[in-house]
């Protein structure tokens, strides 16, 4: 995921600079060298290179694979995909293992610097030195591209790496490895591992706080990501999965589709470069993981009356405007037309999909077990903020779903 | 000077129903496969979002997703001793253009042959005598059986998600559906179209007579259908915007719909578009094909080598570059030799208006192929002694739409402009409908399609000229349907009833249907057809050609069921006979 560094607030400097003198708290050992790797090693590791979805912030879309320069846009600047190919000048031929470990699994730099969690180094964390081995067998297979990538492209003072320091010992919890829990089993333990290590969903689907580290007691509850809705994976009713099975978090995982979601945005890159790769056993896993949470604390809303203003102008431009796909029911049709009743996204306590997607229109991902592809067109031509309010307000709050109403400013905004 | 690409397995000349469905069976059994193509990639989602898609002025009045002359056109004639002028603007027919073809703006009416069709001159000589074939109808029967297709007429349903009702299902005559198909072996993949209240009227007048009315099988799926490639339609919306548009439902069975999203995750598959293939190249001994010529957007021309050519644009233009291409003998309709360019043939359609006045018929609740029709005067299904013609059509209330621009009905006696014109297109607009027939129309020895003598396209290839006109035959037989329909609509209960059969000659000014066919006929040795029954070349053993090209005539109803499953049925006997012998699969 490339969003991480949108919502990572680099304040407290003060507290990093006093804490600057701790600043290689993972220090490097001496260099070693890789071995040969055996194909097996190497397919393991393409396997969680897919499973991390590392493609999404180092391979240009349509360039060589893993030669860096995908841009990431963040609020304060732009950051880079660095190389990953062998290359010894520009990418990490020339690092050792224990360098490779090092900064997937703590954010050190080979040169010893700190670098920004958008490398989720926060969470692969919990990555065993092993799999991440594995990983860089794998890249150590690939054409070596010249390529020099400058990272940081951040301006003052966000380009002071240092500051991470603080940021890290706030919001890094460095509690190593995955520790399985003994009283769950292995396949839950494989979801868990996954979900919190490699696949970094955390990185988009926690809520952050006003510095950027995960908000304690909001895990994987849902957030708003460069202006998409990354719903909550937990068992709410409106917002979350709670209606979903592990064979529809799985199908989801695998396809792309299922009966209540069509992956688009952001979340399409993900199952096209990552879940739609993984083994049926590891998106079963990943469900049965997630379908094991416990729905968040927040109180379940009600729907707003179908005799607001609001809902009834909605209903009616519903019936022109959206109905033909998406049934009158709200229901969609599985695989094409996305329900509307019991959507996450719909619901989501801030509507920037739904709004994103009627404004602007929008395109679910193909995936070989569902190729389709279908699309939604853009409506931001042809209704006014007002009616996109209304129509949105009416779908949030119709077939049993209830969500805030939308004001044509939310609509104006988002433009 | 063309420069000359890596070869590839298969080179695919245009890219509609026929080329995607070859280019995934071939490209699946591991083949490198190029489809070329003449337009531009239309793509569901952006090339026709239903937000503006319906746009009739763009598609049905300037044309927007067909040949333009200005690429190619055709000169026509109605008979041999005139000189041919070219078509500056599509209007009897109009064909496709980019991704899709015409399978992009068809209605998707998706019939099958009927078995009498595939042995229509033997049926007819055994029925009526050999003197009930005129000596200048040059009509033969079809190389292969109903039987041998129906697995490919299956499979192509299947693909397309076809919605309708079995009439004869393993031999059983099911109520409800057409008892005069072929024995299918299943079912249609999704359950008929529901109907609009006027072909439902139909329907019960029509039964009432005796007739057996069915739902038209259709391309406009009744539900939501995933497909045996994976790809997933949505059930029609009933917008009213079929022919002469691009879906943007997913709902109308296309290639867009129904292959192209399968087809472009082919690691062995590339696509060109905005290439206009201009000959096939063939070396010395004239018997194989080497390569395809091309000029891309920018004109700069290309020379593309394959080991196997299929030739898979629209119908006629099949014909012209097999003729610029110089693979198999012209026909000469004066001497009665070749046969590239014989028995070219076309449909001979004919309405009756019909009014209600007191009834609110809503004619926008529509689909291209939403709609009952009736086979009782189709093909020999009714008997033909001394009627003077062969062969019939299919009667059909069909609620194609009602678009603002192009559908709007008019009575006799109707101004044609100003007020008057307003106030009756007002009054009509829900109280007037057009049943209508699709005829067939026989082969001649004087219809068919050369090269013209004078006029050139912009690559300086002639044009194909067009020889046609109405004959006896046809005229007949469109009275007597017509004639027939007419009666239908007056059993519905309509205050006035206005048959309008065919009459001659054939211009190519208002719109009748794209249903050319023939040219390139299928037979059962070179002297009569071009190609062999599994639609190769005789002359050119690697070059292959699909489409309605192949019909040795038309019939009496639409042809892309037929097309498709000969798509189908070719890309078998290449994969299952042809790779592994390459050369003729029929011995001469």
């Amino acid at each position: 995921m490339r969003h991480i560094m949108s919502r990572i607030s680099l304040g407290g400097g003060a507290v990093l600079a006093a804490a600057a003198m701790l600043f290689l708290a993972h220090g490097a050992s001496a260099p070693n060298t890789s071995q040969p790797a055996d194909p097996q090693t190497i397919a393991a590791g393409k396997y969680l290179v897919d499973a991390g979805d590392c493609v999404a912030c180092h391979t240009v879309p349509g360039g060589a694979p893993f030669a860096g320069g995908t841009v990431i846009n963040t609020p304060f600047g732009k950051l880079l995909g660095p190389n990953l190919t062998p290359d010894v000048a520009t990418g990490i031929g020339g690092w050792t293992d224990d360098q490779f470990v090092r900064a997937v699994k703590y954010g050190i730099s080979r040169r010893d610097h700190y670098l920004y969690p958008g490398l989720p180094y926060i969470y692969f964390n919990k990555v065993p030195r092993a799999d991440i081995l594995k990983i860089r067998a794998y890249l150590g297979t690939l054409p070596a591209v010249s390529n020099r990538v400058h990272a940081d492209q951040l301006p003052f003072p966000f380009k002071i790496r240092w500051l991470m320091f603080g940021w890290n010992l706030l919001f890094f919890k460095n509690t190593g490895d995955y520790q399985a829990d003994p009283g769950q089993s292995a396949e839950w333990n494989r979801g868990a591992y996954l979900v919190q290590g490699l696949g970094h969903c955390a990185a988009c689907h926690t809520a952050k706080n006003f510095l950027g580290g995960d908000r304690t007691g909001h895990e994987l509850q849902g957030a708003v990501v460069d202006g998409w809705n990354a719903p909550s994976l937990v068992n709410d009713p409106h917002t979350g999965i709670a209606a979903w099975s592990v064979d529809d978090v799985e199908t989801y995982l695998k396809t792309g589709h299922n009966q209540y979601a069509d992956a688009s945005g952001d979340m399409a890159e993900v199952v096209s470069n990552s879940t739609s790769h993984l083994t049926d056993a590891d998106d079963r896993a990943i469900g049965v993981y997630l379908k094991s949470l416990a729905g968040s604390a927040a109180a379940a809303l009600a729907p707003i009356a179908s005799t607001d203003p609001a809902m009834i102008a909605g209903g009616q431009i519903y019936v022109d405007e959206c109905a033909a796909c998406h049934t009158g029911a709200g229901t969609g049709l599985p695989r094409i037309f996305p329900t509307l009743a019991a959507s996450p996204i719909v619901q989501a306590e801030t509507p920037a999909t739904l709004l994103r997607i009627v404004l602007h229109g929008g395109r679910s991902v193909a995936t070989t077990p569902a190729p389709t592809a279908s699309a939604m067109p853009a409506f931001g031509g042809q209704m006014t903020d007002q009616e996109i309010a209304d129509v949105s307000t009416y779908i949030r709050n119709s077939w049993g779903n209830a969500a805030p109403q939308v004001s044509a400013g939310q609509v104006s905004a988002e433009r | 000077m063309a420069r000359k690409l890596p070869r590839k397995d298969v080179v695919i000349i245009g890219l509609g129903w026929t080329g995607a469905i070859l280019a995934y069976e071939l490209s699946s059994a591991g083949l490198d496969v190029v489809a070329i193509e003449r337009g531009p990639w239309r793509d569901t989602a952006t090339d026709f979002p239903p937000s503006s898609a319906p746009d009739e002025l763009r598609n049905v009045i300037r044309l927007g997703l067909f040949q333009q002359p200005a690429q190619s056109t055709v000169t026509l004639r109605n008979n041999l001793n005139q000189a041919a002028l070219p078509v500056r603007k599509f209007g009897s027919f109009t064909p496709g253009n980019g991704l899709g073809g015409a399978g992009v703006h068809w209605n998707g009416m998706t019939y099958r042959l009927m078995e009498s069709d595939f042995n229509w001159r033997t049926h007819n000589e055994q029925h009526y005598g050999a003197s009930a074939i005129p000596d200048q109808m040059t009509i033969q029967d079809w190389p292969l059986s109903f039987q041998e297709l129906e697995p490919y007429y299956d499979q192509f349903e299947k693909l397309a998600g076809i919605s309708g009702q079995a009439g004869n299902l393993q031999g059983q005559i099911k109520p409800g559906g057409n008892p005069f198909e072929g024995p299918r072996s299943s079912e249609y993949p999704t359950p008929p179209d529901r109907q609009p209240y006027t072909p439902t009227m139909f329907a019960e007048a029509a039964t009432t007579m005796g007739y057996h009315p069915f739902p038209i099988p259709s391309g406009n799926v009744s539900q939501s259908y995933t497909n045996p490639l994976g790809v997933t339609m949505g059930q029609c919306s009933y917008c009213g915007f079929c022919d002469f548009f691009g879906c943007g439902n997913y709902s109308k069975a296309s290639a867009q719909t129904c292959v192209i999203p399968a087809l472009i995750r082919q690691k062995t598959f590339e696509a060109r578009m905005n290439a206009n293939v201009t000959k096939i190249n063939l070396d010395s001994t004239g018997k194989k094909a080497t390569s395809v010529s091309y000029v891309d957007d920018n004109g700069e021309e290309w020379e593309q080598p394959a080991d196997l050519v299929l030739v898979c644009a629209f119908s006629f233009n099949c014909v012209h570059l097999l003729l610029i291409s110089g693979i198999g003998m012209p026909y000469d309709p004066v001497a009665g030799t070749g046969v590239v360019g014989r028995n070219y043939a076309y449909q001979c359609t004919s309405g009756v208006t019909v009014h209600f006045p007191d009834k609110i018929l809503n004619p926008f609740i529509a689909g291209g192929a939403v709609g009952m029709a009736l086979f009782d005067y189709n093909g020999d299904n009714f008997d033909h002694t001394g009627l003077g013609f062969i062969g019939g059509g299919v009667l059909q209330a069909c609620q194609t739409g009602g678009k603002p621009l192009s559908q709007l009905s008019s009575l006799p006696g109707d101004p044609t402009w100003g007020s008057g014109w307003k106030r009756a297109v007002k009054n009509n607009y829900q109280t007037t409908y057009a049943l209508g027939t699709q005829g067939a129309v026989q082969s001649y020895r004087d219809a068919c399609l050369d090269l013209d003598p004078t006029y050139k396209d912009k690559y300086g290839s002639p044009l194909l000229r067009m020889t046609f006109d109405w004959h006896d035959n046809e005229l007949k037989m469109s009275a007597y349907i017509t004639g027939k329909l007419a009666e239908i609509g007056k059993a519905m209960g309509a205050d006035q009833v206005i048959p309008h059969p065919r009459t001659g000659p054939y211009t190519v000014i208002p719109y009748q249907t794209t249903h050319n066919t023939g040219g390139a006929v299928a037979g059962d040795n070179p002297s009569n057809s071009v190609v062999n029954k599994y639609m190769q070349s005789w002359d050119v053993p690697n070059v292959f050609v699909f489409g309605a090209c192949a019909f040795p005539q038309n019939v009496g109803f639409n042809p892309t069921g037929m097309v498709g499953a000969l798509a189908c049925w070719g890309a078998d006997a290449i994969k299952q006979q042809y790779l592994k012998n390459p050369g003729p699969l029929v011995a001469i």
